[in-house]
């Protein structure tokens, strides 16, 4: 039997996770594709929830594809959209549909995405979203009412280490290990240096770290993510290898790049694995994986 | 503490007009003076903005406090001028739409969108500071309130979209758990901030809200 994401955690190998986005609309081919392509390779798969704020193909229905698929689901779950009520009810629902593993968010906000007119949500938070899961586990749900069937789930949380200032969310890590998060996916590192840094502090709390992987496609996007994406910081020695690869071969240096970084964290016993996020380079994913001996 | 006011887009008034010809103006000389949105001169503009559009503006007034009383009595000596007039052009906050509508005993329109309950931070300058939860955390908070003060209302610290201690949705504004976590380090109570904050109680006032402080010991529901 296929050995479930707990199981590869606790095993001391090297995990590795990635993630599919699942389409906007019904046309569902490309996920499945992405999902075939990397299912048998890695040891978990999360399917974003409605990622930016751009209304998508929920990220439970992507789950059960991997799930019929062979794959092992990590369900996606934000404050945004859902109040305690609908999340609770989606967790019941995917734990019924044998999902077992879950990374609680809290969501992007609305205007940055595509229905910038919504309400947000956002009546739980991310640690007490955590907190949901593990009251639910004793078979109870928030309001204290019995429930016919509880659930069972490895829980885990995100944290950005480049983060600026750091302090208040190694606060909210450390809210989050005590709410139960059993593994931590972590926004895009690339500054090895710094997230040692970050590990020496991190180290000291029983919680897997699943170091952040965002392949670079460019030196232009390396630059526009140091720019507008918070908490990423792609240093300049990187932004200079990618301007200096011929046209052409942008892609593969970036390849090149993530496989190389997740060798030393993995050589270095940095971390407990990576978590690749492709964002619409899905394909590229095997690639770094073999550019990373994996 | 004012409640802070600002102007609906002329085209969207005029819409609201469409069918009526004649007006009457009714303004506040309380917030929506401070907020330059319902004042005498704002008054005045708008008088000769609808002129312009081709209106017969009965009467104007500006009440001294719109949402108070004395608003009654106020109109009541514009009777005349109100009368002639088939709706009421309201500009203040939605308080004084609201008070004016019980009087007017005809359609009132307002002329501005109420926006929040400000706290002057410096002259012209208002920022919001409660949004009345009823079920007041500032206590952990050191005096910045979280609710209100951050995009997503978070009540046990920063999410990851903190910039530079700027929020997600706009680098000008503060990430409120910057601001929490700095005072609260200043003060010494960071364990505040350590502390497991439960999910918040979000009928802890029933909507709409009401309170009688007249009965014995003050009654709520
Ligand atoms: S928590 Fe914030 S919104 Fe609620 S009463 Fe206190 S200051 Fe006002
Ligand atoms: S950046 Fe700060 S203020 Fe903005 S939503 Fe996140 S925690 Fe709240």
């Amino acid at each position: 039997m296929r050995q479930t994401f707990r199981e590869a955690l606790q095993s001391g190998k090297f995990v590795v996770t990635s993630e599919i986005g699942p389409p906007k609309g019904t046309n569902v081919e490309s996920m499945l594709h992405h999902i075939d392509l990397l299912k048998d390779r890695i040891d978990g798969m999360n399917v974003t929830d409605n990622q930016s704020s751009v209304m998508r193909y929920p990220s439970v229905g992507g789950t059960l594809y991997i799930q019929e698929r062979g794959g092992e689901p990590i369900l996606q779950m934000t404050c945004r959209d859902r109040n305690r009520l609908a999340l609770q009810a989606d967790i019941l629902f995917a734990y019924s549909r044998g999902i077992r593993n879950i990374l609680c968010l809290t969501g992007d906000a609305v205007p940055v995405g595509d229905h910038k007119e919504a309400k947000g949500v956002f009546d739980l938070d991310s640690v007490q979203l955590l907190r949901t899961i593990r009251t639910m586990e004793t078979g109870k749900d928030l309001g204290g009412n019995d429930l016919d069937g509880a659930v069972e789930f490895c829980a885990g949380a995100i944290v950005t280490p480049e983060a600026n200032p750091i302090e208040p969310q190694m606060i909210k890590f450390e809210k989050k290990v005590k709410a139960g998060a059993e593994f931590i996916q972590t926004q895009a590192i690339y500054d090895l240096e710094n997230f040692k840094r970050f590990m020496e502090v991190a180290r000291k709390f029983d919680v897997k770290i699943l170091a952040g992987i965002i392949l670079l496609t460019s030196h232009r996007m390396a630059i526009y993510m140091n720019k507008n994406v918070p908490g990423v910081f792609v240093p300049q020695d990187l932004i200079d290898e990618m301007e200096a690869a011929p046209k052409g071969t942008k892609v593969a240096k970036g390849i090149e790049i993530a496989g190389r970084m997740i060798r030393r964290l993995k050589e270095e016993k940095i971390c407990d694995g990576v978590h690749i996020m492709a964002i619409g380079k899905e394909e590229a994913v095997p690639d770094i994986l073999d550019a990373a001996g994996l | 503490m004012k409640s802070i006011t600002r102007a609906k887009p002329m085209e969207s008034v005029l819409n609201g007009l469409a069918g009526y010809d004649r007006v009457f103006i009714a303004g506040c000389g309380t917030c929506a003076t401070m907020c330059r949105t319902g004042g005498v001169n704002e008054v005045a503009a708008m008088r000769k903005a609808l002129e312009e559009a081709g209106k017969l503006v009965t009467g104007t007034l500006v009440i001294p406090t719109a949402c108070d009383t004395l608003t009654h009595e106020c109109m009541e000596q514009n009777r005349e001028a109100m009368e002639d007039a088939q709706v009421v052009l309201v500009m203040s906050c939605a308080f004084g739409v609201q008070t004016v509508a019980g009087y007017a005993g005809r359609p009132v329109q307002p002329a501005l969108d109420t926006l929040f309950f400000g706290l002057e931070t410096e002259p012209g300058h208002f920022a919001e500071v409660c949004m009345q939860c009823g079920d007041c955390v500032l206590a952990r908070t050191a005096g910045i309130c979280p609710v209100t003060a951050c995009h997503k209302g978070l009540l046990n610290g920063p999410c990851g979209g903190t910039n530079n201690g700027k929020c997600e949705i706009d680098s000008s504004i503060d990430c409120a758990w910057t601001l929490i976590y700095n005072r609260l380090k200043e003060i010494g109570r960071l364990d505040l901030m350590h502390a497991y904050c439960e999910p918040k109680n979000f009928q802890a006032m029933a909507k709409p809200g009401h309170i009688d402080i007249s009965a014995e010991g003050g009654e709520s529901r």
